[in-house]
């Protein structure tokens, strides 16, 4: 009896010890490296912290002070609303060409594979090196898109891609987009590649045609996918810095300057450490803000679902 | 019991030391990564620390990147024993108590233009000396002036003329860096200041006068509106390619130009409003500082290092090394008999006025400022005056 209990009790407390050790390295990474930053740069929001702080480790606490001058700052709404437009125009283009190019691949043809690749390149180019060869194309007075408008006619005096206040957001979204297509494709071919091809087969039978098809069996199959696409899509449009700072510089006249722009100038090159880390974390708040939203809107739709079936 | 024994006797060992070593070396830490920069730089480091009796270790990193770096070992308290700064940052970095005041040392400030040495002044106290210092003047392409019959432009009036007569098809007459950074705000000082505008208030008519020539010259096709998005750099690139017949630029820039033969340059002083008038540019040039160090030791023989470069002979040497202007007005006036082509900035040098001069660490606000509105109305978002309305509000902003 005795030795009964004790092997029955033994393996469980073990197992759960083994649980733990093996959680515990990925635990400390994740506190260190992801937990340390945010609470630091939570903190530091909320304290005057300057070139001087770097020497003498003082950082007065100035309670919301950051806060107030960023969100009170003349360039604040015009970033916010220069954010939006440049998540909301890169994705709309994104996932449109995106999905184009996905049923576009989802049909047979030689060299289709090929094809394929190769538009996975935008994907692979460092995107300093997207972002400089773009802005060498757009230039107003000796570049490739304007020497073809003009060869064609179509614009005498070329249009002011990089100089225009309305061009240059234009400009830097048309980037963006040509840059996410890849993702976008990989994404959404993934997804088509998953539904059944007796579901078209029925439809056909039933005298669908390709627009019906797309909308009563691809559209609605896809669904998933396209929300994974789309979230991760609005999580790392909202950030882009490099391409931004890299093509136009948050110019001209501020004209494609968003939070994460501010953020960074605030920090290194105006030294308000301060006030660029209260503008990353309103940055932050509208990510989680957007994340909510997409997890509420999940949930109802299970409960729809599990209420139909 | 026995291992934890050892481990204190070890660490009792360890905590003896030894006597302190004399210094036979200390670091250097400068932006100068091009070559062949980087390499003059070392060689004058070399023979500087020779004469104080240290090897002196060069530690070269990106212009961008020197501030982080400077921060970041403040923070940590690894300063090099030799620090070099653009000279508008050395408020900024003297403000954190970083530096040391160099007559601690001993060392001679005096023969040195008023103007570079508030550059390395805070505080009432000398942080910096600057070797030698530069400033930007107007570059014009001597054939493409001949050939459309204009002479070099002296006032703001004949700029824009001659400006618009060099302008045709693939060429403008003019160019200069707009540029949303302080390079962009550096190139329009000598605008504003030369017509009487100054940064301590921007919202002025003098300062918006001078913003409407850069306007105007926009406006009326004789410069490319991309002086938008260029640096001193892209600008020069216009000027070797023949797209642009002048430009604002500086001597660092006279190696390249030199390279290509068919190039026939000329400078001249940056035009003024008014004929007679003498223009007034900013001052560029690294000051070098000896940060604060726990070995007094070393502090010394950075400092002597430092004395040093800014000696006349090295001074001198320097210069024509890197057609620059030397720092001392002696040494200046000497080197403008030997380097005829570089007589022109060291006319200019005398009358430059540092950046930091007036409103020390509220410098970056102001020149924040200036270059946002140089964009605003660059672009024609804003009149000048309304642009620099904006910009006094952003100067002045806490």
């Amino acid at each position: 009896m005795r030795s009964r209990s004790r092997r029955v009790t033994d393996p469980c407390s073990r197992e759960r010890l083994a649980q733990w050790m093996f959680l515990a390295p990925a635990g400390a990474y994740l506190l260190l490296f992801f937990g340390y930053p945010i609470v630091k740069n939570v903190v530091m929001s909320f304290q005057q912290y300057t070139t001087t702080t770097f020497y003498t480790g003082d950082a007065p606490f100035v309670g919301l002070k950051n806060y107030a001058m960023i969100l009170t700052s003349d360039l604040f709404p015009k970033a916010l609303v220069t954010t939006l437009l440049f998540t909301a125009g890169s994705l709309c283009g994104q996932f449109v060409m995106g999905l184009a190019f996905a049923l576009f691949f989802q049909r047979r043809f030689p060299l289709g594979g090929v094809l394929r690749s190769l538009l996975l390149l935008p994907w692979l180019l460092p995107l300093v090196v997207s972002g400089a060869t773009w802005r060498w194309m757009l230039d107003p007075d000796t570049g490739v898109v304007n020497a073809a408008l003009r060869h064609l006619h179509l614009s005498p005096s070329g249009v002011p891609w990089l100089t225009g206040t309305s061009q240059a957001l234009v400009s830097v979204i048309l980037i963006n987009i040509w840059i996410g297509i890849p993702f976008n494709t990989a994404i959404l071919y993934g997804g088509l590649q998953d539904i059944p091809t007796h579901l078209y087969e029925a439809a056909k039978l039933d005298g669908a045609g390709p627009l019906a098809s797309f909308r009563h069996v691809t559209w609605p199959l896809l669904r998933p996918v396209v929300s994974v696409a789309l979230v991760l899509g609005v999580v790392y449009t909202v950030k882009v810095l490099d391409i931004i700072l890299v093509v136009t510089g948050g110019g001209p006249a501020n004209a494609t300057e968003t939070l994460a722009t501010q953020s960074y100038e605030l920090s290194f090159q105006q030294f308000e450490f301060g006030r660029g880390a209260a503008m990353s974390n309103v940055l932050i708040v509208i990510s989680l803000a957007f994340a909510l939203v997409y997890l509420r809107a999940g949930r109802r739709a299970r409960n729809v679902d599990e209420a139909i079936s | 019991m026995t291992g934890t024994i050892a481990l204190v006797l070890a660490a009792t060992g360890c905590g003896g030391g030894s006597a302190p070593d004399k210094v036979t070396s200390i670091t250097a830490l400068d932006y100068y990564t091009d070559e062949p920069e980087h390499s003059q730089w070392g060689e004058i480091l070399t023979s500087c620390g020779k004469s104080a009796g240290v090897r002196v270790e060069q530690t070269s990193v990106p212009g961008a990147s020197l501030i982080p770096k400077v921060l970041q070992q403040a923070s940590s308290r690894t300063l090099p024993d030799l620090l070099m700064l653009d000279n508008p940052d050395l408020q900024q970095i003297a403000q954190t108590g970083a530096l040391t005041p160099l007559d601690q040392y001993g060392i001679d400030s005096s023969g040195f233009a008023k103007g570079i040495l508030s550059a390395g002044t805070y505080d009432g106290k000398v942080y910096g000396l600057a070797p030698y210092v530069s400033t930007i003047a107007l570059f014009y392409n001597k054939d493409m002036l001949a050939k459309a019959g204009v002479s070099v432009p002296r006032t703001w009036d004949e700029l824009k003329t001659a400006a618009a007569r060099l302008t045709r098809p693939g060429r403008y007459g003019m160019a200069v860096d707009a540029n949303a950074t302080f390079e962009g705000t550096w190139q329009f000082l000598p605008f504003l200041w030369s017509n009487g505008g100054d940064e301590k208030r921007l919202d002025t008519p003098q300062a918006a006068r001078a913003l409407q020539l850069w306007v105007d010259l926009v406006k009326s096709g004789s410069m490319s509106k991309s002086v938008l998005n260029w640096t001193q750099a892209d600008v020069h690139d216009q000027f070797v390619a023949g797209r642009t017949a002048m430009m604002i630029n500086g001597p660092w820039r006279i190696p390249a130009l030199d390279t290509d033969k068919n190039l026939h340059w000329g400078v001249a002083p940056i035009p003024v409003p008014r004929t007679g008038q003498t223009p007034v540019t900013p001052l560029g040039g690294e000051v070098w500082t000896v940060p604060q160090n726990a070995s007094k030791a070393r502090q010394q023989k950075a400092a002597q290092v430092l004395a040093c470069l800014n000696n006349s002979s090295t001074m001198l040497a320097l210069a024509k090394q890197h057609f620059t202007v030397p720092s001392r007005t002696t040494v200046a006036a000497r080197y403008a008999e030997q380097v005829p082509s570089m007589a022109a900035f060291a006319k200019s040098v005398e009358a430059a006025r540092a950046r930091t001069s007036e409103l020390g660490v509220k410098w970056p606000k102001a020149a924040t400022g200036i270059y946002t509105a140089i964009q605003s109305a660059l672009t024609g978002e804003q009149t000048p005056e309304e642009a620099l309305r904006h910009a006094q509000q952003i100067a002045t902003s806490n």
